[in-house]
Formats: structure tokens, sequence, C-alpha cells
């Protein structure tokens, strides 16, 4: 479970991301919706520690993220940002081996090589396993980047928008495996998504994020209604049954 | 809620060591690992070679008679100092440039040099030429190393903490304040007389003759620790490299990990230029061509590589400038020539940065 | 980040139909005056005084407005052409150049004229200022603020060049003194080159739309119909002008071009037409005050006015860079 308490952070002039109280069950995926700007990414990187909160708490899996030893949070919980630049040239079985740091402080036994070989396979990344980052395709290199979050054996992955810049096969892709990483090996995923329609049919819970406040959280049932996403994107939406769970249009 | 007990089963207790498949994750396969150890051997020879005739060369007297020993004995000094400049250099700007997360910058420029610069000058501003005998001695050389650790470690404090903290503004304001260092000490050059100028103009290029024994009780047990601290630390800069997002989202605490690697370079920085002066690309190069050789991202094996870079380097000049364009004094300029203008190929070069 | 210099607020009216522009220009002229009664010599005896102030103290004077206002627009310049707020002449080398070709034009030709040096000047100028733009254009950056960080370096590179240049022929003190700014020099006779300067500023003003579109790349210059080259080249150009003859007259004058252009715009917005006159004007009064006070803080001595604008230009530079990481 993660529970955010009374998650606060100032940007100053007028802006600011909370106060947030949310509680996320464990299991399952949950999507992070919202309009451009409202503060999903900045909540998520607050959860996952990588950005202080000016007030609040962030606990999950009954870790208080500011006083647990970081050492230890990174067995629970592992965090994705959107932009990943690196100085250092890596191969993807390099860079997934990364992964195991918060165990092996960078001495990787057979039992790490087992766990990274699974988290290359898990995402199809066999046959590029010693290819360079740089010598990959988008949708290669943010495979990759996930598989080194799932090498690091949390319970709870915290993803920002894994999806950006993919096309629709390599989109389903990714969230294909997603669903597996919670269904097949029961971690919590938490992403954000730009496309309402992607969190209709993948995830488990939608959250709804506008001008830094979490005004709804639900069921993709619950929340993919006319009503609600009218308002919290602020332009007329309509929701239909589809063949697979239910579709927004808003155009 | 998802147990946690899963983990401790996915580290056993005892370790089973697998060096080889540990050698082999840094390389992307057995036939770079040993490219790689053939670079160094190589390297380690050209090493050893220069630094034989450094010490055998043009020696007046037969080989192993005690006046070939005196002299050589004396030529030590040389190929002491230039080994503790070349270590220092090539460890402090290959740890820095991971810190910093940027691969085409020097420490040197952050300021220490410039520091070095002024204190020189400023001794012989108000001392007169005779300043520059003053500041030689151990207490001395101390006192100047402790000097720019301090305004090093004070000028990473200050601008890494709080919440606003950035790396690369750190870095542009360690340049500038270095400008700054170095008009003050541009304007009190031109006050100088020009005798005093040019006692004060050898001090001011980086000379392997500037160095004196005597400071090898403190330059090179700081150097040796310095060292050792940096490659023990191997493994987390490894992870350093990565950015502050992944270093913290791998356990680490980025700042932490940040200031000690700082600390430890600016101290090599410190031992370096107090010892002979600036050295402004030396470490840009040997670090460059240590990436290029040794083609992998593990420090424990891009370090030695470093090292032995800079002393190939370093003493392979001497050498030839010495015995072959009898020009001892053009060393640090001539490598200055060469890494500035392997800077140039480098940032002309397509990339990101 | 901050550095986009596109943040364009609402059309801000003409500089010339605001009074606070008038009244910023009626304090740099009390300055200029200023400048011209402050010194050793009383112009108060006799016939004397009328001749010295001919000789020295207007030309010292124009020297000031000159040189003022050429480094901050090329600052300016250079910041619309890379929509980078941290770039202008120091920040990329483009002085150092500038150094290096006066240096080699004195090694070569030691009798060399005035004319035939700042002609070396403005080539390694411009040659410098385009191996610059080179790599801006081949190099995907992370952050803006890798500009001034490569600029800086590439200075010092060049800058090692002409310290051994200086060194093996034996100039390295008179080198500090060439490169060090000064008006101390500036006598009448010999600063007359700088009014090149004026025609680089009226060209500025000109050109300073089609700057501002090439800024904002190749592909949208192309788009509304413009040479983009042909526009850098000119822009590198007038800057290289500019420097070189700057650097040749007067010296180095640091951070000028840096500072005056960010502070404009963090009073007046990013409207570069009309803060134009606001950054020639500024740029004059604050190189007319730093020598102002490098000839007044230890009189009789002077200190260069390089080394009070190094020092209050890495000041103003560092507490620029401070606010910025706030907004970072």
């Amino acid at each position: 479970m993660i529970q955010l308490g009374k998650l606060f952070k100032d940007y100053g002039s007028g802006t600011s991301i909370g106060p947030v109280d949310l509680e996320i069950p464990p299991g399952g995926v949950t999507a992070l919706v919202g309009p451009n700007g409202a503060g999903k990414s900045t909540l998520l990187t607050m959860m996952g520690r990588l950005l202080g909160p000016d007030a609040g708490t962030v606990v999950i899996g009954g870790h208080d993220v500011t006083t647990t030893h970081p050492r230890k949070l990174a067995t629970v919980v592992s965090t994705l940002r959107q932009e990943n630049h690196f100085t250092a040239r890596l191969t993807v079985r390099q860079l997934v081996a990364l992964g195991r740091f918060p165990y092996t402080r960078g001495r990787i036994n057979r039992e790490d090589e087992r766990i990274i070989s699974e988290s290359i396979e898990f995402f199809d990344l066999g046959s590029l396993q010693n290819r360079y980052l740089d010598q990959l395709s988008g949708g290669q290199r943010q495979r990759a980047y996930v598989a080194m979050v799932l090498c690091q054996e949390t319970d709870y992955l915290l993803l920002d928008e894994p999806l950006n810049n993919l096309d629709m096969r390599h989109s389903v892709h990714m969230m294909h495996h997603l669903r597996r990483v919670a269904d097949e090996l029961g971690r919590t995923v938490l992403i954000v998504l730009h496309d309402v329609n992607f969190a209709s049919h993948y995830s488990d819970w939608i959250c709804a994020v506008k001008e830094g406040k979490v005004v709804e959280f639900g069921t993709p049932e619950e929340i993919m209604t006319d009503e609600t996403l009218t308002r919290v994107f602020e332009t007329p939406v309509t929701c239909h049954d589809g063949p697979s769970g239910r579709l927004a249009v808003y155009y | 809620m998802p147990d946690t007990a899963t983990h401790d089963a996915a580290v056993p207790p005892a370790l089973h060591h697998d060096t080889a498949r540990e050698g082999f994750a840094a390389f992307i396969s057995p036939a770079h690992r040993r490219r790689y150890w053939i670079a160094l051997v190589c390297l380690l020879l050209v090493g050893l070679a220069f630094c034989l005739g450094i010490l055998a060369w043009d020696n007046p007297l037969p080989f192993g008679t005690r006046g070939f020993w005196r002299i050589a004995e004396s030529r030590a000094t040389s190929v002491v100092v230039i080994a503790i400049v070349a270590v220092s250099q090539a460890m402090a700007t290959v740890a820095f440039q991971t810190a910093a997360n940027n691969r085409i910058i020097t420490p040197s420029i952050m300021g220490f040099e410039s520091l070095y610069v002024l204190i020189q000058t400023s001794v012989v501003y108000f001392l007169g030429a005779v300043g520059v005998t003053a500041i030689q001695g151990l207490p001395q050389y101390a006192m100047q190393v402790g000097l720019m650790v301090l305004f090093a470690l004070g000028l990473y404090g200050w601008l890494l903490s709080g919440k606003y903290g950035n790396v690369q503004i750190m870095l542009l304001i360690g340049i500038v304040l270095g400008g700054g260092l170095g008009s003050v000490s541009t304007f009190m050059q031109r006050l100088l007389a020009p005798s005093d100028f040019d006692v004060l103009s050898a001090r001011l290029f980086g000379s392997v003759s500037n160095a004196d024994a005597s400071y090898f009780p403190l330059a090179v047990p700081l150097c040796a620790l310095a060292t050792v601290a940096l490659y023990l630390h191997s493994r987390k800069l490894n992870i350093l490299s990565l950015g502050k997002d992944v270093t913290t989202n791998l356990g680490l605490k980025h700042r932490r990990e940040l200031m000690l690697t700082l600390f430890w370079v600016s101290v090599l920085m410190a031992v370096s230029t107090s010892l002979i002066g600036p050295m402004t690309f030396l470490g840009f190069l040997v670090a460059i061509l240590a990436y290029q050789f040794s083609d992998t991202y593990d420090h424990r094996y891009v370090f030695p590589m470093a090292v032995l870079i800079g002393f190939a380097v370093l003493a392979g000049a001497y050498f030839l400038l010495k015995n072959v364009f009898y020009a001892e004094g053009a060393v640090s300029i001539i490598i200055e020539l060469v890494g500035g203008t392997v800077f140039l190929v480098v940032i002309l070069r397509r990339g990101r940065l | 980040m901050m550095v986009s210099t596109a943040r364009r607020t609402t059309a801000a009216p003409g500089a010339l139909r605001d009074w606070k522009f008038w009244l910023a220009l009626l304090a740099v002229a009390g300055l200029l005056v200023l400048s011209i009664v402050t010194g050793v010599a009383d112009l108060g005896d006799g016939g004397g005084g009328s001749r010295f102030l001919a000789l020295t103290r207007i030309p010292r004077t124009i020297a000031l407005v000159l040189a003022g206002a050429a480094m901050a627009m090329s600052g300016l310049v250079m910041q619309l052409l890379t929509q980078n707020r941290f770039v202008e002449p120091t920040t990329t080398g483009t002085t150092e150049w500038a150094g290096l070709g006066l240096l080699v034009m004195m090694i070569l030709f030691p009798d060399a004229s005035l004319t035939v040096r700042m002609v070396g000047a403005i080539i390694a100028a411009f040659l410098g200022t385009m191996v610059f733009f080179a790599f801006l254009r081949r190099v995907t950056l992370r952050s803006s603020l890798i500009v001034p960080i490569v600029g800086i370096m590439l200075g010092a590179v060049v800058g090692s060049i002409s310290t051994y240049l200086a060194l093996v022929t034996d100039r390295l003190q008179n080198l500090g003194v060439w490169f060090a700014g000064s008006f101390t020099s500036v006598l009448k006779g010999q600063y007359e080159a700088l009014w090149i300067v004026a025609v680089v500023a009226v060209l500025v003003f000109i050109t300073a739309d089609r700057l501002t579109v090439a800024g904002l790349g190749e592909d949208v210059a192309t788009n509304v119909g413009l040479n983009y080259n042909r526009i850098i080249l000119a822009g590198t150009g007038l800057v290289a002008v500019a420097t070189g003859v700057v650097t040749v007259v007067v010296g180095n004058l640091p951070f000028l071009g840096l500072i005056v252009p960010n502070v404009v715009s963090l009073f007046r917005g990013d409207d570069l037409r009309s803060n134009l006159p606001w950054v020639c004007l500024l740029g004059v009064g604050l190189v007319t005050v730093c020598d102002l006070i490098g000839r007044t803080i230890i009189m009789p001595f002077e200190v260069p006015v390089s080394l009070i604008l190094g020092v209050v230009g890495a000041a103003v530079f560092i507490a620029l860079l401070l606010r910025s990481r706030r907004h970072a």
C-alpha cells in the first residue's frame, strides 16, 4: 500500500502541488491521469523520493520514504523517470545489472545473473542484451530502462510516462508487459499515462489529478464517465462501452 | 500487501564469487576484455621504458657503478613527481567527470589553478622575488594544499547544499570564480617589476622541475590515500555516472556520494597543482584516451587505464623533450597544446552533452 | 529552463517613447560628464586644461560610450543567435580568439599599424565564433548551462596557445597589459578606430528582427523565407568586428555582454527589439561606472576597467545563476 499524508510541494508564485491524501492499494496497476501540468509526474517523483516534498509523508509498504534507510528503500520501491541520458556508454545487460545494486553493491553473483537474465527475457530483450543503449530504437531503450527497475525486485514500481514517444505497437507491448509484471510477479505498478483509454483498459485503478490535487480515485468503470472526465480534462468527453472496456471519445 | 521476504531469498548469504563472469560484465565480450588487458600491459611497458629512459639515458657513468646510481637517484625525483602528477590528474579528472556527469570538463578550471596562480602572484607581489623561495618548503606546501581543499569544499558545500543544489550551476560558478581570481592575479602581475615577473612566470607553468623532493612526505601519502579511496569507491561511481535520479533510486545518498567524491578530487588536484603548477588539459587528455582505450563504463577498469596513460604521456613528453629536443620546460605547454587540440576535436564531434 | 530568450512580454512600448528611458539617458549623460571632469589633472588651470580635455578626457569618454555599447550589443546578438542567455564574447572564447589574432599580428609584424592588428583580431574572432557555433549545431545539449562551460573551456584552450606564443617570444608580461581592458591609453589619434563599432551598432538595430528569427533555428528561419546561413554569418561578423576592434583598442571587457542584456530583460521582459536601446544605454552606463571606480579607488593609480568588470561581472553572473537555479 502507498499512503500519502498531506503531501505538499510549493513552487512559489501561486503554483503548488497538494496537499494530497491518498491510499493506493497494493497489487495491480494504478494509472495517474490528468491534464498537462496537473502535477502527475511531480506526485510520482515525490512518492519515489526523487524529489523532496515541502511537507507531508509518503509511506510505501510500511516504510516512510524520508526516514527509511535509502538502501532498504531501494529494495521496496523503484522509480523510473521520463528522461534518461547517461554519459557512460552501457549495454542493455550492463544497465539491467545495475538494478541489482541495492542488494549487491556492485558485486554480481550467480543468483543475480539469473535475475538479470529473467528481467531481460521478461521484456524480450534477449537478442539485444549486448547492444549499446545508443544503438537501440526508442521503444527498445524504454523497455531496457523498465527491465532495469524490474531487476531491482521491488514490490512497488513507479513509472513516469513510460509510453512517451512510443508508437501504438510499442505502447501496447509495454502495457502488456507491465500488466504481466502486476499479474504474474505480484508487483504493484504505478504509472503516469497520457491516454485515458490505455488507463481504462490496462489499469485496475485510475487516479485523476488536476491542479496539483487528486480529484478522483476509483476503478476504470467509476472514472470513465462523461461527467468525471469532462470535469477533469476540461474538455467535452463522452464514454462508450468498447470491445475491451470503456472508451473515452473527446473529438 | 505483497511480502518482502522474497527479497531475502534473492540474496544468498554466501557469495559465490565468479570473477570470470564479473569481469565479463564490465566488457561486452571476452575479446573486448582481452583488448583491455593487452592495452594495459603495453602502456605499462611503455611507461616503464620511459621511466628507465629518464633514469639511465645519457648517464655519463657506466651502468652499475656507484656513480651511475647516484645520478639515477637524483633523477628518480623527477620520476616520482611525474608519477604523483599522473596519478592525481588521471584519478581526479575521471572521478570529477563522473560526478559532474559531463565528459568535457576538467577539475583544473574549477578554481584550483587560479587559486594557485593567485597565491604565487601575491607572494611575489608582496615579498618580491624572494617570495618565491619563501613559499618553498614542506609547511608552505601543506598550507597551499590545505587552502585549495578548503576553497573547493566551501564552494561545493555551498552550491550543492539546499534544495536547489545543481551540479551544472556549481561547475559554472566555479569556472567564473576562477576567472575572477585570474583577473586579480593578472592585475597584480602587471604591477610587478619585469625581473620579479620573470621569477614568477617560471612558477606559472606546470613544470616537473618546480617540484621539490622535500614535498614527498606529504604529497605521496595524500595522493595514495585519495587514489585508494576513489578506487574503492569505483562501484558507487559507476552508479553516480548515471545521474542523480538513478543514483537515488538505487539507494545511494546522491549528495553524500557527490561530496565525498569531490573531496578526494580536490585533495588530488591540490596535491598536483601545488607540486608542479597548472596543467589544465593533462587530465582532460588522459580521461578521453582512457574511455577510448578501456571501452567500459566500469571505473575499476577505467581508473588503472587512466593512470597508466597519464604516466606514459607525461613521462614520455618529459623524456623526449629533455633528451631529444632539449626543451625540458616546454613539457606542460606541449601537453596543453595537444590536450587543447583534442578538446577542440571532441567538442566538434557530433554527440550529446 | 529560464534560458529560452523567447519569453516575451506583451508588446512593450518603444523605448524612445518611454519617459523612463529618457530619465536613464539623462543619468548616463550625467555619468559621462562626471567621467570628463574626473582625473588627477585640474582642468581649470589656465590654457593647458582645455587642451588636456581634448587630448585625453573627451576621447576617453567617447571610447567608453562606443566600447560599452558595442560589447553589450555583441552579447545580445550572440544570445539572440544561440537562444542561450549565458552566451557572450567572454563565454564563447571570442575574446580569446581576438587576443590570439592580435598577438599573432604583433609577432609577425612587430611594427604593424593599428589597422593591421585589428584585421588580425577580427579575423581570429570571426573564426573562433564560427568554431563555437559549429559546436552548438553539432551537439545535442541536455542543458543550456553546458554552453558557457564549453565556451569558457574553449577560451582557455585558445588562451593557453596565446600564452605559449607570448612565452616563446618573451612577451608574456605585455600580454597581460594588452588584454586587460583599460581606457588609460585612450588618447586622441588612437581611439578613432572605435567609430567602426558605431556602424556595427546601427547594423544590429537594422537586422535585429532577422537575428531573432535566426535564433529560433534554421527551420523556422527558412520557413519565413530567410537565408539562415547568411544571417548567422552576418551576425557572427558583426560580433567579430565589435569584439576585435574593442579588444585591440581598449582590451578585454569581460561579462559586459552577459550581464547587461540579462539585467535589462529582468526588468523589461524579453522583447528584444525594444530592449536594444536599453542594452546600449546600460552598457555605456556600466562601463562608465566601472571606469570611474577604477580611476578613483586608488588614486592617483588606475585599476584597469577589466578588473573591476571582471569582479562585478562575475558577481552579477553568479547572482543570475543562483537566481536561475530556483527556476530550474
